[in-house]
């Protein structure tokens, strides 16, 4: 890791010394981000293959905890993040939706995996399957792969961690909408 | 609305399991008649994975098509590669050099074992045990890294082609397969020690979940789902293809009929696939791991059927042929879809605590039943 | 029971049954409104006891639908492919998921990918797609501008 990435997952802020110790000056808003980046909780949702690479991840061998995803939630109301892992299809889009619909913000999506990216390998000739998740829900980080490599997922969910610190939050676009339109 | 008058009436309570449910494995739907805690009804709602894979393939070649079969059972992906690559050289009419024999009975072995270990896993922490679930993909991972090195792909092999498979095996595979055999020898009685012998384990398998032979047989189940019932069905053993009529293995079968005796037929049939592995590893013939076939294969007119074993039961593959470059119809018999419509069979007048551990112990991949 | 007797046994059943040349099972062709009958007698009858279909699906040939049965019997170690041809228009069979439990299921798959209708059927309605799909899309002239991309 270089020094750059240290700083990356370093808490935010400078530090200003003073003769017992230090001071810190930082933003709440930084130090929120960087709260959130490093505990979200992801919802069990995985609908075929994909599904398995990401018990693979959370499992002995590359283990997510090490970033702080272990707390996979089996109910959306407790999740943060949703990781699609799988093929969606037009019985299955209402589902996801509703489930997005359920989480409480902040809350992020990533697509793992050629079908949840743009249907992958059922993109021709196919009558049932949504061609990539994001017709139904907004995603923040797309993995390609199919299905992805473990260390590809644990890459997406280090993506996200930056993308949250960096602030590029959903809330604050909402909040720009919203204030847009009134 | 209708299910509220039913309920006002006779106080049965209808619930909804899935399609997101930690336990369905899954994106399976059930709606459930409960009369306090007692299952009268479970009705599945299939689809929620329905990826049109038989429509699809019917603009797919038959080389093609092969590809798409890895993500319906995605445990069992070189058996459904397998099964597929079976039926095209039943119509192009190829016998297949003994190396590359060996070899798909070698990977599908392999494939079975963790397919198993997963399902091992996937049940104990169904019924509430966290830890062998990775125990079981600690060991699974070693599985995986094998695979990788020879297929290069870790979940979907695609590696059988008909006329053999696509690539010779990796040099080190001989030694890693015995490492692992070493390994896992070691590992099966911590299995056992860990889940096997736990009462508490126990007592949720047990008088759980009863199928009766002829019942059995009627919804069409196969696999360990029939063996735990006491009958004889392994396609291994009674429509061998490839070598498995030279092997020597036993197929278990339990008489219980419950999720106990089918949970046993499972941890006996890893080891019999580690049996035979070890027959075939030292075994590995020289030559060709592919048969020569024309780069754009046509199956003459005519229907071509074939059945293997999967992890689940068995698998069958119809091709109708029209005799152009795809096929004009293709039919996948899963196990899945007929194990699972034996559910509402087992499941009625048990616990709906019980339903969990029924769900595991037959081992539904539902890509595989909704195709 | 070998290939040439159970021929001849099926043919005892019923007259109208023709046989398929080739394959590898024997294949019958029945009229679908004996179906239900000879089924009945396979299932039935310790000579051929099927007690087990392995395969149940319907092809569609343009001009017909066909309906395939795929039977076993455990017993006797023999199998039998049954077809039978329906009406495009207006495809109906009887349902044979009294006999063979399995075929609840695979009959309402059917019913759901290409639109057969099976009389007596307990509860025919669609498994896979939702109940507001219009069409059948395994049939070959399905067309749907909306999801299928075509190739
Ligand atoms: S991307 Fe590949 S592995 Fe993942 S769900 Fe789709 S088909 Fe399965």
């Amino acid at each position: 890791m270089d020094v750059k990435d240290n700083q990356q997952h370093a808490f935010p802020g400078d530090v200003h010394p003073t003769a017992s110790g230090g001071i810190l000056v930082s933003k709440l808003d930084d130090v929120i981000n960087w709260a959130r980046s490093n505990s979200l909780w992801p919802l069990v949702f995985g609908t075929s293959c994909c599904a398995i690479e990401m018990m693979s991840t959370a499992s002995a061998k590359y283990d997510w905890s090490r970033f702080g995803f272990e707390v996979a939630r089996a109910t959306p109301r407790q999740a943060d993040v949703i990781i699609i892992a799988g093929t969606i299809v037009n019985k299955m889009a209402p589902v996801l939706k509703r489930l997005y619909d359920q989480m409480a913000d902040p809350k992020y999506v990533i697509a793992m995996g050629a079908c949840a990216t743009s249907g992958g390998p059922f993109f021709y000739n196919t009558y049932s399957v949504v061609k990539g998740a994001d017709h139904v829900i907004p995603v923040d980080v797309y993995v390609a792969g199919c299905p992805p490599r473990p260390e590809a997922l644990l890459h997406a969910l280090i993506t996200l961690q930056a993308k949250i610190k960096a602030g590029d939050k959903r809330e604050k676009i909402v909040i720009e909408k919203f204030v847009d339109s009134n | 609305m209708l299910q509220e008058v039913a309920q006002k009436e006779t106080g049965d309570l209808v619930i909804n399991v899935g399609p997101q449910h930690p336990s369905t494995h899954g994106v399976l739907h059930l709606v459930i008649t409960l009369n306090g805690e007692t299952i009268k009804k479970v009705e599945p709602h299939l689809g929620y994975i329905h990826r049109s894979i038989e429509k699809m393939c019917e603009s797919l070649s038959y080389r093609q098509f092969i590809y798409s079969t890895s993500r319906m059972d995605y445990l069992s992906a070189h058996i459904n590669n397998h099964a597929c690559a079976l039926a095209v050289e039943k119509g192009l009419q190829i016998e297949i050099p003994e190396r590359a024999q060996v070899i798909r009975v070698l990977m599908d072995e392999l494939t079975r074992l963790a397919s198993h270990q997963l399902w091992w896993g996937a049940l104990a922490m169904d019924v509430g045990a966290i830890t062998p679930f990775f125990h079981a993909f600690r060991e699974r991972e070693v599985l995986n890294d094998i695979m990788e090195e020879t297929c290069g792909a870790r979940l979907t092999m695609n590696y059988m082609v008909p006329g053999g498979v696509m690539f010779d095996l990796h040099p080190n595979f001989q030694s890693r397969v015995k490492d692992f055999i070493t390994l896992f020898k070691s590992k099966l009685p911590e299995y056992d020690e860990l889940v096997t012998g736990n009462v508490i384990f126990q007592n949720r398998m047990k008088q759980v979940g009863f199928i009766s032979a002829e019942d059995a047989v009627s919804y069409g189940c196969t696999g360990p789902t029939l063996r735990g019932s006491g009958v004889s069905c392994d396609i291994r053993k009674h429509h061998p293809y490839e070598l498995y009529d030279k092997l020597q293995f036993t197929e278990p079968l339990e008489t219980g009929g419950d999720c106990w005796a089918r949970y046993l037929v499972r941890m006996e049939e890893m080891r019999q696939s580690l049996h035979i592995v070890e027959q075939l590893i030292d075994n590995i013939p020289e030559g060709e791991f592919q048969a020569k076939t024309k780069a754009v294969l046509k199956l003459p007119k005519g229907e071509f059927y074939s059945r293997v074993e999967t992890a689940r039961g068995e698998l069958g593959v119809y091709i109708v042929s029209e005799g152009g470059l795809t096929p004009y119809r293709i039919k996948f018999r899963s196990p899945g879809f007929s194990n699972l419509s034996a559910l509402d069979h087992m499941a009625r007048g048990q616990k709906i605590g019980d339903l969990v551990a029924i769900m595991g112990t037959l081992d539904l991949v539902i890509p595989d039943i909704d195709r | 029971m070998n290939r040439e007797e159970l021929q001849s046994a099926i043919t005892a059943l019923n007259a109208d049954i023709t046989f398929e040349e080739g394959g590898e099972y024997l294949t019958a062709n029945i009229p679908a409104d004996a179906c239900r009958d000879i089924m009945q007698a396979l299932h039935n009858l310790p000579a051929f006891e099927m007690d087990y279909m392995f395969c149940l699906t319907c092809v569609d040939w343009k001009t017909h639908l066909t309906m395939v049965y795929h039977l076993e019997s455990r017993k006797h170690a023999h199998a039998v492919v049954i077809k039978s041809k329906l009406d495009r228009e207006n495809p109906e069979i009887e349902t044979l998921s009294d006999i063979w439990r399995t075929a609840e299921f695979l009959e309402r798959e059917v019913y759901d990918l290409f639109g057969v209708r099976f009389i007596h059927h307990s509860d025919l309605r669609r498994l896979l797609l939702t109940d507001d799909w219009e069409g059948y899309p395994l049939r070959k002239d399905y067309e749907d501008p909306i999801n299928m991309i075509k190739l």
